[in-house]
């Protein structure tokens, strides 16, 4: 049953273990937001040796589970520091999803404004940095924030590969405790009280920028 | 390399049934996940403030806490309180909750994406609500819903290797066994992606299947041999489920 001073002593705990899960976010999401625009970029060179094999890249990473990409890195590159790994995985996944945001808000820039470039004679890097890109990532900016607040969900895979994150800490608190339904009951209620602000406020930005 | 082969040819038979006992909690957890969408969905159109609040309270509850804690919270906490469910049924369950939730916004976004039009001509037309419902209304919902509820999908066969955590001998338990009695980690791993890649593809061709069956209903596209051409439906994107409902 429900008992508040364990909860109460668990609380700091699980709450130790909610840096990592930040850290694990904040980190993760740069490297989706940059290797997803690299990607995106890529998407559209102008051969099919370059657009194929990314393209395949993208479909298996992001059609394959993020728990089993995590062990086999794990297991495979043994000298890498755990948290490391679940960075980069988590970032490499979500990277997928972001690149067809970017994917998406690149081909909603009018094809005008790729003609006035060109005309211009601006040079090709120029073309994407000065007109293309501030476009294109100012419109789909909410929908990547969505994949933040999801990848913030999906820490707790992190555990598998024995980072000590929110939902380890949890565990553990309630396996020597024997306070599974406390330490789990806050693990949740942190989540939700962390991801729901962070959702409306998506929300909102949406639709302003929709206007 | 070759000894690997052999074990994994050998051992085929417990492969299969872990591939069975994954893809029965998915198809479970996505039935369940299918009839809560369309509850919840339904709800958060209703008139009544009431009823559209807690449809709200129960999505936003559902999405913020992560499926990973829901579905710890079923197998580990949820015992404690004297209920014990069998493990599959904490999958199901917690699958099935968790993903009927994102369900649900694609529900009511597909709903409110069918032109006004449609729903007064039906009114015009002096259809009774259900008949409007089902003859009018959800057969052009539903041919939105199917590429959303695809991602969806995939979402959720991705994230049934957490079976293994909670004692399900899935596809990734039988796999971590074939890994252990070879020592050939990266080819089990290898495979077990592979398979799990296939697995998604082929949950893809059917998505996009119903889909074109879905459209030639409506009289759109060319029913079923549009299905085999490679097409942009095949694109999944997890939170076409946020994209489209705003918010996650």
């Amino acid at each position: 049953m429900w008992d508040w001073n364990t909860a109460r002593e668990g609380l700091p705990v699980v709450l130790d273990g909610f840096g990592i899960t930040l850290l694990a976010t904040v980190l993760g999401s740069v490297v989706a937001m940059v290797l997803g625009l690299l990607i995106a970029v890529l998407r559209r060179a102008p051969t099919r040796w370059v657009t194929v094999p990314v393209r395949i890249v993208v479909e298996f990473v992001r059609s394959t589970p993020v728990m089993i990409q995590l062990f086999a890195v794990w297991v495979l590159v043994p000298s890498l520091d755990p948290l490391t790994i679940g960075i980069a995985v988590l970032g490499i996944h979500y990277a997928m999803y972001t690149s067809e945001v970017y994917r998406a808000g690149i081909d909603a820039v009018p094809q005008g404004q790729w003609e006035a470039a060109v005309a211009l004679s601006l040079p090709r890097g120029r073309v994407w940095r000065a007109v293309i890109l501030p476009q294109a990532v100012r419109k789909v900016v909410p929908a990547l924030g969505n994949y933040v607040i999801s990848m913030f969900k999906e820490t707790p895979f992190l555990s598998v590969i024995t980072v000590q994150e929110m939902v380890h800490e949890a565990n553990e608190y309630g396996s020597v405790h024997f306070a599974y339904l406390e330490a789990f009951t806050l693990a949740a209620a942190i989540f939700l009280v962390a991801s729901y602000p962070t959702s409306m406020l998506m929300r909102r930005l949406e639709k302003r920028l929709a206007q | 390399m070759s000894e690997f082969l052999t074990q994994f040819s050998r051992s085929l038979p417990s492969v299969w049934q872990g591939v069975s006992v994954t893809l029965q909690a998915t198809v479970l957890s996505a039935l369940l996940a299918l009839v809560l969408a369309f509850v919840l969905g339904f709800m958060s159109r209703s008139e009544h403030l009431l009823v559209r609040g807690l449809s709200r309270v129960v999505v936003e509850f559902l999405r913020g806490t992560s499926l990973y804690v829901q579905l710890f919270w079923l197998f580990f906490a949820l015992p404690i309180l004297g209920f014990k469910l069998e493990p599959m049924a904490c999958a199901v369950v917690a699958f099935g909750l968790n993903y009927g939730a994102y369900g649900s916004e694609v529900v009511r976004g597909a709903l409110n994406a069918v032109p006004q039009a449609q729903w007064e001509a039906a009114v015009a037309l002096n259809l009774s609500p259900w008949q409007r419902m089902r003859r009018v209304i959800l057969p052009q919902a539903w041919v939105q819903m199917i590429p959303p509820f695809n991602n969806l999908l995939i979402q959720l066969l991705k994230s049934t290797p957490l079976l293994s955590l909670i004692t399900i001998s899935d596809l990734t338990f039988q796999m971590d066994q074939l890994r252990s009695t070879t020592g050939n980690t990266a080819a089990a791993y290898v495979t077990l992606l592979v398979i799990y890649f296939v697995l998604a593809y082929a949950l893809t061709l059917l998505m996009n299947a119903l889909e074109a069956v879905a459209k030639a209903r409506l009289g759109q596209g060319s029913g079923l041999r549009h299905v085999l051409k490679p097409s942009s439906a095949g694109i999944t994107d997890p939170d076409g489920r946020a994209a489209r409902a705003g918010g996650v």
